[in-house]
């Protein structure tokens, strides 16, 4: 009886510490690998694919187009660019600066190779697109089973 | 080039926003990154809202708390499937209380490459020089 003092003085901390086990246990199995990269990367990109080929977007907000760098080679995405600081102009201070800026450059490989020719990229709202037809000679080609 | 500096991700992740009100719209909102400056005419407020034209954005001010409201259609490729995310497409939503008198008439907004510039007029001098005199 004595000792219940003491333990009641404990409790938050083993408490705590039992909670945080928890919370180890419940996210250890969490697929972190689909909203987010192993090795995380700027820009984030989704991916859309169907059996003609597949769209990357990525979200490059207040980065000017012609500060992008699309090249692609065989089966291989490169986006490469810059987002430009603000400068502070005279008399500016600031309070709060959130909005990262500086050089990215992201390598995506895709399943297939990529027909040159037939890509495009728009820029609209920040947010970029790049459609990237799969090559023809790439493509599945459908046997015709004939009957003898 | 000038700026060496590469870009952290850490710095762009989206980060959802903690309401303790529910939206009423179903969809996911995040916090946009923003960066304010003042100067002593003008409040600034750079918001990066990707995927926001001038038609989606909302901005309100009322008894000094503004706030920020982006909403993003989701995106919908028509004959493809999403086989890879790194990232979720969802509204904006922040709020910023305001410690000074802003001039209601004259707030300009513009938003260019999804990122919204608000110039938020400041009434009066903001800091008043008080000057000691000696004895």
């Amino acid at each position: 009886m004595l000792q219940r003092p003491f333990l009641n003085r404990m409790s938050p901390w083993r408490e705590m510490e039992r909670a945080r086990r928890e919370m180890n246990r419940l996210f250890a199995g969490w697929p972190t690998g689909f909203w987010r990269n192993v090795t995380p990367s700027y820009p984030a990109m989704n991916v859309w694919t169907n059996e003609d080929g597949a769209v990357v977007t990525a979200e490059l907000p207040g980065v000017s187009p012609e500060d992008i760098d699309i090249s692609v080679v065989n089966d291989t995405l490169t986006l490469k660019g810059c987002r430009q600081p603000r400068e502070l102009e005279e008399g500016e201070s600031y309070h709060r600066r959130e909005r990262g800026c500086g050089r990215f450059s992201r390598i995506l490989q895709l399943p297939f190779q990529i027909e040159v020719e037939g890509i495009e990229a728009t820029f609209e709202k920040g947010v970029l697109r790049i459609s990237l037809p799969r090559a023809e000679a790439d493509k599945p080609k459908k046997i015709v089973v004939k009957t003898a | 080039m000038a700026n060496e500096q590469e870009l952290q991700v850490q710095e762009t992740e989206k980060r959802e926003v903690e309401v303790d009100v529910e939206r009423t719209r179903d969809r996911v909102a995040f916090v946009p990154h923003t960066d304010i400056y003042e100067t002593d005419q003008e409040i600034i407020v750079v918001t990066d809202m990707p995927g926001v034209d001038a038609e989606s954005v909302d901005i309100t001010l009322e008894k000094n708390v503004l706030t920020i409201n982006g909403y993003v259609e989701p995106m919908e490729l028509e004959g493809y499937t999403l086989a890879y995310a790194e990232y979720r497409v969802g509204d904006y939503q922040r709020r910023f209380s305001l410690s000074n008198e802003i001039d209601q008439e004259k707030i300009e907004a513009k938003i260019k490459d999804g990122v919204l510039f608000l110039h938020l007029p400041q009434v009066g001098p903001t800091t008043r020089k008080i000057a000691v005199q000696a004895l």
